[in-house]
């Protein structure tokens, strides 16, 4: 699927995350943001270039390793992304919704 | 004479104590399995002691019954691996060789992780249905309870049988339907998923069940704390559900040998190749079961399918042949619905479970992913299957390791 978004057309899925990290800017950052109404800090963007790093990396995230990263703990991630923080987080930052497992 | 040690003597462990027995000439090669315990627990039968539809006798039996003679069982607890110089330390200070190491030593309940779940209403109104003892304490509980909030709850995934959590409050609502009470009884089920199951086409007929038994559901619920004064669990957003009674399953992690032996990541699985079930720090060390970090279900019959492909990998290994990358994440769950009826799925690293039939495509008799007769009276059969074919490592005819596309309905 496509969308268009800050002057892009992004490559997403149905749920609306995007496929194709190489696509991602902070202005997509900002607008991918503002869709979930958040307005992004600059704490915001540390956990963004976290997520991306991990991701990189192929290592899998889970709210647990996140907590323990020393970015961020588990209370100010849901302050900064409130409701579902990993889901919304990924979403922003351009990359998979995070497999919970099995 | 060279030696297999395997580490621990629960499902995955004895499989293989079976297979390799089978396989290796007895000259050549000695097979020693390590337990600290000397019972073996079915642990799909935990959740069937709450609700008295099992006794603690139909799921417990000793250990030396299913390890063959010429095996070597010893009872004994480990203080922790040393992998680089292949020994296994004991806790009385023996010390073992080994030429090659299987880990199955599992995964327990964490509950102290969370704060406050081990606090002043631990077993008065808080329970645990993963381990034997806290099965049976909840059946004491149920027999005498008068009703109320009913929570059934997930820490954090992963955990052992991720159906589990939803039978229970499938056979809750039988339980107390039966009993006359069903309307003194709100039950709620919490979980950190988005919805019932994590994968769609499951997650979309099971919501569908627990609508319609009438639970409740409340998802993406990430757990900071039990308060044990107001009987009630809080998340990290600020969100609060009171009970009455909350079942919950705690955090899961891999054994704490593990973690001595610095051999896991930070639940204390062990990172493994997942098809082809070699640890990824040491080529001698192989891990099945529960033990392991794969992104696939933990689950008995997950360690039955990747038993078959291990026993081919090690007599690979020995020979110095490359090692099949054969192991698809393959699981195969009956899921209890209650009344007597049951759901079955079947699927892998790459597949969700969708509706179809098993294990013959068009004919079952089994239904995938719709709820049957048939399908409970598999669940119930499993226990022999179990006792007297699984265990033994015996090839349970018409099931495969690897998945079957065939009979299913990918739409």
């Amino acid at each position: 699927m496509e969308k268009a978004l800050a002057g892009t057309i992004l490559h997403v899925n149905e749920e609306g995350f995007m496929t194709d990290l190489s696509q991602w800017n902070e202005e997509i950052g900002k607008a991918l943001a503002a869709e979930s109404n958040i307005i992004l800090t600059p704490r915001h963007w540390e956990v963004i270039h976290y997520l991306q790093d991990q991701y990189r990396k192929e290592i899998p995230l889970s709210i647990r390793k996140i907590g323990k990263s020393g970015v961020v703990d588990i209370k100010e991630f849901y302050a900064l992304f409130p409701n579902a923080p990993l889901k919304t987080s990924a979403k922003i930052a351009g990359i998979p919704k995070p497999a919970s497992c099995i | 004479m060279k030696r297999i040690v395997i580490l621990g003597a629960g499902t995955a462990g004895t499989m293989m104590a079976n297979h390799l027995h089978h396989e290796l000439p007895g000259d050549a090669w000695e097979i020693v399995i390590i337990d600290e315990r000397e019972q073996h627990y079915y642990q799909p039968g935990y959740l069937f002691l709450p609700f008295d539809i099992y006794a603690p006798e139909d799921i417990v039996k000793p250990i030396h019954e299913f390890i063959p003679k010429g095996v070597r069982l010893f009872n004994g607890s480990i203080d922790r691996v040393l992998p680089e110089e292949g020994l296994v330390q004991m806790t009385n200070g023996e010390r073992i060789h080994y030429d090659i190491l299987i880990v199955a030593t599992g995964a327990k309940i964490a509950p102290e992780e969370v704060e406050g779940m081990k606090g002043s209403e631990w077993q008065h109104s808080i329970f645990d249905f993963y381990t034997f003892e806290g099965a049976l304490q909840l059946r004491d509980k149920l027999r005498s309870w008068d009703g109320g909030k009913l929570v059934v709850h997930i820490t954090e995934m992963p955990i052992k049988c991720p159906v589990a959590p939803l039978e229970f409050s499938f056979l809750a609502d039988a339980y107390f339907r039966h009993k006359g009470m069903r309307d003194r009884v709100q039950i709620t089920y919490v979980t950190p998923l988005s919805g019932a199951f994590t994968k769609p086409k499951a997650t979309a007929a099971l919501d569908h069940l627990l609508h319609e038994k009438n639970i409740a559901i409340e998802s993406d619920f990430a757990i900071a704390e039990v308060d044990n004064e107001h009987k009630k669990i809080i998340d990290y957003g600020g969100r609060e559900i009171p009970f009455d009674l909350l079942v919950t399953v705690p955090t899961n992690k891999g054994d704490a040998v593990i973690e001595r032996s610095g051999m896991g990541d930070e639940l204390n699985y062990v990172p493994t190749n997942k098809a082809t079930l070699q640890s990824k720090a040491h080529a001698n060390v192989f891990v099945l079961g529960d033990a392991s970090d794969l992104p696939a279900s933990k689950a008995g019959s997950v360690a039955h399918f990747e038993a078959e492909i291990l026993t081919e990998n090690i007599l690979r290994y020995i020979n110095g042949e490359p090692l099949k990358e054969e192991f698809d994440g393959h699981a195969n769950c009956f899921v209890e619905t209650g009344n007597g009826k049951a759901i079955l799925i079947d699927f892998n690293y790459t597949h969700e479970p969708v509706e179809g039939e098993f294990p013959f495509p068009g004919l079952g008799p089994l239904r995938l992913l719709k709820e049957s007769r048939m399908n409970h009276m598999g669940k119930l059969a499993f226990r022999w299957i179990y006792w007297n074919v699984l265990l033994k490592g015996t090839h349970i005819p018409f099931v495969s390791a690897n998945m079957q596309e065939a009979g299913k309905h990918f739409a």
